[in-house]
């Protein structure tokens, strides 16, 4: 291992040390409830990256991912009464193969085309859902929590360490990607997919390796929405500001390393809360709007780009 | 259940539905189509004319109409102004404009969403006027005279348009710049102002479709995200940027829209435009009469 390998499963100990002792020391349940948001987007801006970033194909389909993430949990709790473990890993297998489906979708559009079918995609998933009577439906459904177990004395903070993990799962993940033979080929066809694939670059290959793993990381850190909200209903399972958060926050870190999403969704995801109490939610898309295109006009390769354009001879980690 | 009674009603009001879905897309058909501009806040600013019609509507009591074409001027340059900021924010600088301009569009189309709730809260607003609410019986059928009227407007609307473009000089200009930007710089003009003047037509339209928009049915703020898939999937279905292309997909989606709704419910109707979208963007990306 690296030097750098070794400091980031440090740091990532220490982070996973660090949620654990505070779910055992702090008594309040707010701090988690609100954290548990922070660490989902933080999952989703960056899973999003692997697509959307390394790839340059921008997905508008996050929701469907997410919502797909959802209520896979639901139906296996509806039905079998799963454990949440189950519910996450099934709920990635779904994730995965709605991203094959995506994946192939690449054959044929790239660009702003493909952006707007994963827009389509969403919908179409989301009205199936909405018609399938037996989670709920357009009305939603209600869901009872099981005990939790044994070092939680509280549901939400247990999420909340089970989010944390995803967030080390798919950092690890998609740095693993970036600092790998995938990352480069990927980068080559976001640059010039034909003279990628002229060079020998398996492009359709990397294509399809990027959006399974990329859905199946964002249906699994959707997944443990249904029990954090106790509700689900297709609405707001499928709501496209999911979509356009996550789009945001990895614009606003910088989509070229994986710390850009993580900056970006820790930055976003905690004003959006601090406003969501103190003001109100209409406030909360207002701002993601005008952070959005400020970022876009403004700094176009987010805070990576500016913190690298400050000093130009800088390291590239 | 099956009658043919059923499927004929479904049929006529999929074709006025139809035609008012051409009058909102075919705005976007030529700044989407025309310009490559990735308008997604196309909706949005129907949306929003649709309030500004309401306001005209129910504080000074203009005929819903009336109001939308009074709209023209504002939305004409709301349309110049966002072009001029697309252009020197994303076209002049080149390489991943249209993606990262789909973003910044999105990012217009929350905030005018959000302005909007701020404004007018989120119930719904309908306004008044004399053949709203009446309806006209014709060979045992029931047809709401609102939705003659957007027919009307729309069909007027789209052949204005077309012949605008295929018959002036200024019209021909903005095909031609969809065509050959670099050919129409060697003929000494310039195809940014040809642009931005498409882009001032296309959003000036809005204004009018917007009025239609209200007077087909109640307006909410969020109605816009609906109207996406709507707007795209015809624009696309067309072949972008061909004016009578977009009569005959909006005609197709508002007949297929309008027989799965009345065969299989209201729930299926929202997937209907994007499966086709995603359909015609897999089988044939040119559209039915592409470029």
């Amino acid at each position: 291992m690296s030097r750098n390998s070794i400091a980031f499963w440090l740091g990532a100990i220490i982070f996973l040390a660090v949620t654990l002792t505070m779910t055992q020391l702090v008594r309040n349940e707010y701090p988690f409830f609100a954290g548990y948001v922070i660490l989902q987007f933080v999952v989703l801006s960056v899973a999003w990256t692997i697509l959307g970033g390394y790839a340059g194909y921008v997905n508008f389909g996050t929701n469907a991912f997410f919502g797909a993430g959802v209520y896979t949990a639901v139906f296996l709790a509806q039905a079998y009464e799963a454990p949440l473990g189950v519910q996450i890993a099934v709920a990635a297998v779904v994730g995965s193969l709605l991203g094959l489906g995506v994946g192939l979708m690449t054959l044929r559009m790239r660009g702003i085309f493909f952006s707007i079918a994963t827009i389509a995609l969403a919908i179409i998933v989301e009205t199936t859902v909405t018609n399938w009577r037996f989670v709920g439906g357009a009305a939603g459904i209600q869901l009872q929590r099981p005990p939790v177990m044994a070092p939680f004395d509280s549901y939400v903070k247990m999420l909340f360490f089970v989010q944390a993990l995803l967030v080390v799962a798919s950092v690890a993940i998609t740095r693993g990607i970036q600092n790998s033979w995938i990352g480069r080929g990927l980068h080559a066809l976001r640059d010039d997919e034909l003279a990628a694939e002229c060079t020998g670059v398996p492009t359709l290959r990397l294509k399809l390796v990027a959006c399974v793993i990329s859905g199946a990381l964002i249906a699994a850190g959707g997944a443990p929405a249904a029990m954090y909200l106790q509700y689900a209903d297709p609405g707001s399972a499928f709501n496209l500001t999911t979509s356009v958060s996550v789009l945001a926050m990895a614009l606003i870190g910088g989509t070229s390393h994986w710390i850009g999403p993580v900056i970006g969704a820790i930055l976003l995801g905690t004003t959006q809360q601090l406003l969501a109490v103190t003001i109100s939610s209409e406030i909360n898309v207002l701002v993601l709007g005008i952070m959005l295109v400020l970022f876009v006009v403004g700094a176009p390769k987010g805070i990576i780009g500016l913190v690298r354009r400050s000093k130009p001879h800088g390291e590239r980690a | 259940m099956f009658s043919f009674e059923l499927l004929r009603d479904a049929i006529v009001l999929g074709l006025l539905l139809g035609c008012f879905y051409a009058a909102v897309s075919v705005g976007l058909s030529i700044s989407f189509g025309l310009l490559d501009v990735p308008q997604v806040a196309h909706p949005a600013f129907l949306v929003l004319a649709s309030y500004g019609v309401y306001l005209c509507n129910d504080r000074f009591d203009i005929d819903p109409l009336l109001a939308g074409v009074l709209l023209t001027p504002l939305f004409f340059v709301l349309g110049i102004v966002t072009y001029r900021l697309y252009y020197e924010t994303f076209e002049r600088r080149g390489s991943d404009a249209a993606v990262r301009g789909i973003a910044f569009f999105f990012g217009v189309a929350f905030i005018i969403e959000v302005l909007i709730i701020l404004q007018f809260g989120v119930d719904q607003r309908s306004v008044t006027a004399p053949y709203i609410g009446k309806a006209w019986r014709f060979a045992g059928m029931r047809i709401p005279i609102r939705q003659l009227v957007a027919f009307g407007v729309a069909l007027a609307l789209t052949v204005l348009l077309a012949t605008y473009l295929s018959r002036t000089f200024l019209g021909r200009a903005i095909r031609a710049v969809a065509q050959d930007e670099e050919g129409l710089r060697l003929m000494g003009a310039n195809p940014v102002r040809i642009k931005q003047l498409a882009f001032g037509i296309a959003t000036a339209v809005v204004a009018v479709a917007g009025a239609l928009m209200i007077i087909v049915a109640p307006v909410e703020p969020t109605l816009d995200r609906v109207y996406i898939g709507r707007t795209f999937c015809v624009v696309v279905m067309a072949g972008l940027g061909s004016i009578t292309g977009t009569l005959i997909a909006a005609l197709i989606l508002g007949v297929a829209e309008s027989i799965v709704l009345t065969m299989f419910g209201a729930s299926w109707a929202p997937a209907i435009s994007f499966a086709l979208l995603l359909g015609v963007l897999t089988v044939r990306p040119q559209g039915l009469l592409g470029r």
